[in-house]
């Protein structure tokens, strides 16, 4: 029974609203967060969440976490998403967005994102940094991009 | 390993805003027939969207597309469809595969390749499907809405405000146009690399 709750527990990708994430990423202090926002349809999303997951494998020791968001259809949670990350075994966390109405929820994110996917935001509380970006990344970048908040340079 | 600087939206030019004068261009229709604004002299507007036969979330707007060009193509108001994708990165968006995807849908409106992307720079296009309508009031072409075809992407059945039937019920009316600009989630636009 407890071996079967643990298999269920670690199928299961946690919903989280953006207000829950942003807190989530206030409370970080010096943690450097990389949200990536990706679907499961998106193609260059999928290409580089190998990149993410580099990263976050790498930096262990270090005060950075990796979040891939899922911003995929809620109702494909169990069909679609889940069977998709665990066939990858990702060892990020992997969480999906629980918000309706993109419209009104993508300036609350960043108000300078049209709404395309891939986008990515690192953000560190502790020296209130936040850095949006609506592109892909590649390993070189996202490496370049953490040592930056990690010494602190701009 | 080597690694090409990645595209970013912050680098492309910002586009037109509504309220802005639109833009000409001169595009490829799959008929081989050049498209620009004065094949539209006649029309009330231009239902223009950026889309394309790759991003699974333009595909998920298709018949809505294809919907908008029967409701109002009559009322003066006919769809424009753009693919603004560079093919060499996404072959399912070449002009062969574009003729092919209208021909199998019934497309009854013009699917034009924008092949060089000056007309998706020009306009600010982000991302598939776009919108972008374009008021004609004596051949003075006018930006009038930014954005998304409604608030539900993934069930039409559930959609609560459709902001691009708004828009044009209301111009048709001659009431303004709100909102006028709307952001909505999409396929990156695949941008040749530079």
């Amino acid at each position: 029974m407890i071996l079967l709750l643990a298999i269920l527990s670690s199928l299961t990708i946690p919903l989280i609203s953006l207000d829950d994430l942003e807190s989530r990423l206030e409370g970080g202090r010096d943690t450097v967060y990389i949200v990536n926002f990706w679907a499961t349809w998106c193609k260059p999303c999928v290409k580089e969440l190998g990149n993410f997951d580099s990263i976050a494998r790498e930096n262990q020791g270090n005060a950075v976490k990796v979040l891939l968001v899922s911003i995929d259809d809620k109702s494909t949670l169990y069909t679609k998403v889940s069977p998709f990350v665990h066939s990858l075994r990702l060892r990020s966390e992997v969480l999906m967005l629980d918000e309706l109405k993109p419209h009104l929820w993508i300036d609350r994110v960043d108000s300078s994102w049209s709404g395309a996917i891939p986008a990515t935001m690192f953000v560190q509380s502790s020296t209130r940094r936040r850095e949006f970006f609506e592109q892909e990344f590649s390993y070189v970048e996202l490496n370049n991009k953490i040592s930056d908040f990690l010494k602190g340079t701009p | 390993m080597f690694s090409a600087i990645s595209m970013s939206a912050a680098d492309l030019p910002d586009g037109v805003k509504v309220g802005d004068v639109a833009p000409d261009f001169n595009i490829k229709n799959i008929d081989n027939k050049r498209i620009s604004l004065s094949t539209f002299k006649d029309a009330k507007g231009i239902i223009l969207v950026f889309t394309c036969n790759s991003c699974p979330f333009a595909k998920k707007y298709e018949d809505r597309i294809m919907n908008l060009h029967t409701m109002y193509a009559g009322k003066g108001w006919p769809v424009l469809a753009v693919n603004p994708n560079d093919s060499t990165i996404a072959e399912e968006d070449s002009f062969s595969a574009m003729q092919e995807r209208a021909t199998e849908r019934g497309y009854r409106f013009p699917y034009a390749l924008d092949e060089t992307q000056a007309m998706a720079m020009k306009y600010g296009a982000r991302r598939t499907p776009h919108v972008f309508l374009i008021q004609n009031i004596n051949s003075k072409f006018t930006v009038t809405y930014i954005g998304a075809i409604d608030d539900n992407a993934n069930d039409s059945s559930k959609v609560e405000t459709r902001f691009v039937e708004n828009a044009i019920d209301n111009m048709i009316k001659g009431e303004p146009v709100e909102p006028s600009m709307t952001k909505a989630i999409g396929c990156t636009i695949k941008w040749r690399n530079l």
